[in-house]
């Protein structure tokens, strides 16, 4: 039992950093590889906000949110909307935007060296235990594991059924389409990539509480959020959620089970059978 | 008023001269020093603590005193830095750079073993001295007979498992350690492998029991299953080769899991400021690899200059001997000059003055006194094995994480 809170625990981390790729790549056509700069970026402001304010990170993520988005949303219309301008179809974006943001997560790491420093941050937030069905867990994952349900659970009701969330699943479906029906293809593409850099930012916000991070760790996270997009299927908020708790569960068993040296083998599986049986993700569309 | 203009002028004059200076010195008289290490990569935290501040805070002290004694003259040094992202190619290509376009007069070894292995080869052909300090390795004959101006400074594999082992015995002998039953993980890595390797049969010859023996995949985001695992085995020593995320994710866990232990030792990055900051009072008692003697005059003087000029502390294990390895280069030049085969033949032949003490190298060009297991005591972070260096303090039995 203990195995599988552990394994959800893990979940709710590993969604919280892949969600908000999912919504980079799934909606705005993004494959950002800059991800896990911003999510570090989060994980710095929280950091100095509690070493200097003292200021608990679940207080942080109201200032970080707003900042992320907007410093994403700029991103995008300056940086990227070029891209998509000049692009003739969606294989040619993909290539531009992986060189783009490839670039772009340079610039972030050597800001980042620049404004903080390249040592590790890490600090003791909620690092007490808490006893659930009697086994002790770490209450800063406990309340990640929280956040990113309620983040989860905000993000697939708005997508669901708000008129905007509506417009979303458009463009995730059928960009081209969704132009003929009236939809500001540009503009929706912005607020989804501008959302999904603010939802990274607040993980990282989180995640910082119980993981060391330094400038250079973001490839690591962009890394797994890759696979867990890819897994779940792209542009789907369910399958994220789906392959990230899946992803958490396997290490967990793997580690506590067999053996710890072998995690990164039994994700690498799992992703090579979800590629190899169902190429399209756990919850993506066969495309036509 | 007139002394407030003067004041100015001065300043200005001033500001001017130093923005002027090093260029007009540029011409000939400035020896150019290369340093290569991580920016960026896995290896940058470590290297932004270890190796960095130390080159900043010697080049700034040298120039303070009017610059290197080469040859009777005073010369100013200039630093030439280069990030390797913790890519040995790029430590190859910045090495050569450094030989052939900078025409660097010295280069100041790069960062891990790995890397500082990887850059031998070039070191040699230039005939660059390589003082090599992060470097930690059992292959300390064969590097220095086959690269004659490899130097090793830290340490050898065999000599920090040693330690611990001897510590664990001490702790033993002393009745602080009740058992001999350790639970022992590694970082699955080429450093967490080694260690790992040795450990096995020297635990063994000493009549301590492995009750449980993991490794795990660099980068590990959730170490609770290690932990949980390890405790559930009822060691009496936890022993973690491990490196710096998941030193400060194993503690952490241990900590929550509220691991009755009466030693707990994990390697890298436990003599780091910030994993005294970052676990308070629940780091008392908690061994980790290196150790220095904070008491000695020598160490408190680098220390506090090391705070004035980078703001940041020194950790409590290579810092030092990074500084020191800079100290000996110094010592060296202003002995036989700019001479890079002359420099390497005097550092093996010579005693040098270090912030860790007297300094010499053997016949494998080892500095055979170093320090090897240190422990966070009141507070501070406390030498307590070493190979020949003064001032280790008696060991503590690690009692609870309050």
């Amino acid at each position: 039992m203990d195995i599988i809170i552990i394994g959800l625990l893990l979940g709710g981390t590993y969604a919280l950093i892949a969600m908000g790729l999912n919504l980079q790549y799934g909606v705005a056509r993004i494959m950002n590889l800059a991800n896990g700069e911003m999510l570090v970026a989060g994980g710095f402001t929280a950091f100095w906000f509690y070493t200097a304010g003292n200021i608990s990170p679940l207080l942080t993520i109201f200032v970080v949110a707003p900042v992320a988005f907007a410093a994403n949303w700029l991103i995008f219309r300056i940086m990227l909307e070029p891209l998509v301008r000049r692009a003739k179809n969606r294989g040619q974006l993909e290539v531009d935007a992986i060189l783009a943001t490839f670039g772009m997560s340079f610039i972030t790491v050597g800001l980042m060296l620049a404004f903080f420093g390249g040592d590790y941050f890490t600090y003791a937030f909620l690092a007490v235990p808490v006893t659930i069905l009697g086994d002790t867990y770490a209450q800063n994952r406990v309340v990640a594991f929280a956040a990113a349900v309620v983040i989860c659970a905000i993000l697939f009701a708005w997508i669901t059924y708000s008129r905007p969330g509506l417009s979303l699943r458009a463009l995730a479906v059928a960009p081209q389409s969704a132009r003929l029906v009236g939809i500001d293809v540009r503009g929706r593409a912005a607020i989804a990539f501008a959302l999904g850099g603010a939802i990274t930012a607040v993980g990282g916000a989180l995640i910082s509480s119980f993981l060391t991070l330094d400038a250079s760790t973001g490839v690591a996270f962009t890394l797994k959020a890759l696979i867990i997009v890819i897994m779940g299927g792209v542009g789907d908020v369910r399958g994220t959620i789906v392959a990230a708790l899946l992803l958490g569960v396997v290490e967990t068993l793997v580690a506590s089970l067999i053996d710890p040296g072998l995690t990164l083998a039994a994700a690498y599986t799992l992703f090579i059978l979800v590629l190899l049986f169902r190429p399209q993700g756990l919850f993506g569309r066969r495309t036509t | 008023m007139t002394m407030k203009r003067r004041t100015a002028l001065k300043l200005g004059v001033a500001a001017a001269a130093s923005l002027a200076a090093p260029r007009l010195a540029l011409a000939s008289d400035v020896v150019k020093i290369g340093a290569v290490a991580p920016k960026t990569g896995p290896l940058a935290g470590g290297a932004a603590v270890t190796q960095w501040p130390n080159i900043t805070l010697w080049a700034s002290q040298v120039n303070a005193k009017g610059g290197l004694r080469v040859d009777g003259a005073q010369r100013m040094v200039e630093i030439i830095e280069y990030d390797d992202q913790t890519n040995p190619g790029e430590t190859i290509k910045a090495v050569q750079r450094l030989a052939t376009q900078d025409n660097a007069d010295f280069i100041v070894a790069p960062y891990g073993t790995g890397l500082n292995i990887a850059a031998a080869p070039l070191f040699d052909r230039y005939k660059y001295p390589h003082l090599a300090v992060s470097a930690i390795t059992d292959q300390i004959e064969d590097l220095s007979a086959q690269f004659g101006g490899m130097f090793f400074l830290l340490g050898s594999t065999t000599a920090f498992v040693k330690s611990v082992v001897e510590v664990l015995t001490r702790m033993q002998g002393d009745g602080t350690l009740t058992g001999n039953a350790v639970a022992m993980v590694n970082v699955a890595d080429a450093f967490g492998i080694e260690l790992a390797t040795a450990a096995r049969p020297l635990f063994a010859q000493a009549g301590f029991e492995i009750v449980y023996d993991t490794s795990y995949p660099l980068g590990t985001q959730d170490l609770s299953p290690v932990v949980k695992a390890a405790k559930a085995a009822n060691p009496n020593a936890f022993v973690a080769w491990s490196y710096p995320p998941d030193t400060f994710g194993l503690t952490e866990q241990a900590i929550i899991e509220d691991m009755q232990i009466e030693a707990y030792y994990t390697a890298v990055a436990t003599c780091f400021p910030a994993f005294g900051a970052r676990f308070g009072a629940a780091a008392e008692g908690i061994l980790g690899a290196g150790g220095v003697n904070p008491d000695s005059a020598a160490f408190k003087a680098y220390a506090d200059a090391h705070m004035a000029v980078t703001g940041s502390a020194p950790d409590g294990w290579a810092s030092a001997t990074t500084y020191a390895s800079l100290q000996v280069l110094e010592q060296a030049i202003a002995a036989v000059g700019l001479d890079r085969e002359g420099v390497t033949a005097h550092v093996k032949a010579s005693r040098f003055d270090t912030v860790l003490g007297d300094m010499t190298f053997n016949a494998d060009n080892f500095n055979e006194r170093f320090w090897t297991v240190g422990q966070w005591q009141d507070g501070v972070y406390q030498g307590v094995a070493e190979t020949g260096r003064d001032g280790a303090k008696p060991v503590r039995v690690k009692q609870g994480w309050a």
